[in-house]
């Protein structure tokens, strides 16, 4: 059984703050979300810069007894989960929670509750740990959270693969409901990465910028992190215009690799193989590709190496190529997921969104990078890329669906 | 640029890459000694350690010998005192 898969709800909490919506309007406008950190103390940096989720609050979201059950990262999870479904008005009666998934991604799960327990036993010389850190910490505590919510007991589960964590959950998602083995899913990623000690780790891997995000400038200086969730809701294409539910796209395909080269520097052929990979499964060439949204972290090398991987499989076409981290920052294992709605809202409003902080053209980086405005263009298909520390590398593809 | 800082820099590169100290002399370059993006971060971070200084970043992007190195640690240290 081979099934088209619709894309019929969004949910996005973001450094543009609460709801889908606000999320499309930034895009719209080609905003940046980029500003300076509040969460950690002020100064303790070599960057000054994030992008965080302005103003949350748990409690604009959950009970107190339920926030204190789940870390930062998994209320991101819920909270998009819960958008995404209303939006999609899907009704999970009891045979679709039997038959529903759930995937999510996440890089470094509830780290902001390990930092809190590890600072109370090595700085105030706590003798007990909170005994709620074990499930706050797992990494599937967001999936499992929304299994709860919706009383979902199909396949439910959380990849977490660096940066490419949320691609290859979409993807994995995308691949059930296709084959039939799920009937609907729940997709996405969330990430909240924002405490003292994973930050002190990232300053001392030299590659988030001092300023900003500038994906494929010269004088670009890595990367800025950024927090958030987004999730999609997947089903069979057949059904969701039997039952005349909004369809915001279509997943066509989805292609992954390893580049088994390094620990850290990224390889063109590894990237390559992976769009490559999700082009054959979408069962489209090259030429089809109306839009890239790139996995343009802002660091030299990615954007490096990423620039060599799009010109491997697309020769001399000018694709027009994006990096949305420059409006959302980079938020590591929900990068996928937010960058999944980005590319949504290209092939569904037909704008492209820009690579925005972009000041001087790299020869190195020769690519038509949509610089700081806004592109009108219909797009039939959209790639989607995310490629990993590790060497892992994730790719969809996204298609429009006209209705 | 004394003997003895251009030897603590020869031996926390030798040590952080795990070969042999005489390996490492004031002209090799990081690319003779195998020394990758991952493995310079590191060898940045135990000069750090060893002579308390703050090597920014993008001072740091520029190192690719340990001639370089040392003379990046000379001015930080004239800096400090």
């Amino acid at each position: 059984m081979t099934r088209r898969v619709a894309v019929t709800g969004i949910g996005v909490i973001s450094a543009f703050g609460r709801g889908r919506p606000v999320f499309w309007d930034a895009l719209r406008a080609g905003r940046t979300a980029i500003r300076p950190m509040t969460l950690v103390p002020e100064g303790s940096f070599r960057f000054a810069n994030a992008a965080e989720v302005p103003g949350y609050r748990a409690a604009d979201y959950f009970d107190e007894k339920e926030a204190g059950f789940l870390d930062r990262f998994a209320q991101f999870a819920l909270i998009a989960a819960r958008e995404a479904v209303a939006d999609a008005a899907i009704e999970f009666d009891f045979a679709l929670r039997e038959n529903t998934a759930i995937v999510t991604g996440s890089c470094v799960g509830g780290q902001n509750t390990q930092d809190e327990g590890f600072h109370g036993l090595y700085a105030l010389n706590n003798t007990r740990f909170a005994p709620l850190s074990i499930p706050k910490v797992m990494a599937n505590a967001g999936a499992s959270r929304i299994s709860l919510e919706y009383g979902i007991t199909g396949p439910v589960y959380t990849v977490s693969t660096a940066c490419s964590s949320a691609n290859h959950a979409i993807g994995q998602a995308f691949w059930m409901v296709r084959s039939g083995a799920a009937e609907a899913a729940i997709a996405g990623g969330s990430e909240a990465p924002f405490s003292l000690g994973l930050l002190k780790a990232w300053e001392a891997m030299r590659v988030v910028s001092p300023d900003t995000c500038r994906p494929f400038s010269r004088d670009r200086h890595g990367l800025i992190l950024g927090e958030g969730g987004a999730m999609l809701v997947l089903e069979p294409l057949e059904r969701a215009v039997a039952r005349g539910a909004h369809i915001w796209g279509e997943i066509a395909g989805f292609g992954m690799s390893s580049d088994a080269h390094h620990l850290t520097q990224p390889s063109a052929a590894g990237a390559a193989k992976a769009m490559r990979a999700a082009l054959t499964d979408a069962g489209i060439g090259a030429k089809e590709i109306g839009y890239i949204n790139a996995h343009g972290t802002g660091t030299q090398s990615n954007d490096l190496t990423e620039t060599e991987a799009i010109g491997a499989i697309f020769g001399a076409d000018r694709i027009p190529v994006s990096s949305t981290k420059s409006l959302h920052g980079h938020a590591l294992g929900a990068a996928g997921a937010i960058e999944a709605a980005a590319t949504l809202f290209a092939i569904h409003e037909g704008i492209l969104p820009p690579t925005a902080n972009f000041t001087e053209p790299d020869p190195a980086c020769d690519l038509d990078v949509i610089p700081n405005t806004t592109r009108a263009a219909v797009v039939q298909y959209a790639l989607s890329n995310s490629f990993a520390f590790g060497g892992l590398n994730a790719v969809l593809v996204f298609a429009r669906v006209d209705h | 640029m004394s003997d003895e800082l251009i030897a603590r820099v020869t031996q926390v590169i030798a040590r952080t890459q795990h070969i042999a100290p005489e390996t490492v002399t004031i002209d090799s370059t990081f690319e003779e000694l195998k020394i990758d993006s991952l493995d310079g971060i590191n060898i940045l971070f135990a000069i750090e350690s060893e002579f308390d200084v703050d090597i920014p970043d993008d001072a740091a992007r520029q190192i690719r010998t340990v001639r370089a190195m040392v003379e990046g640690i000379d001015k930080l240290l004239a800096a400090k005192a």
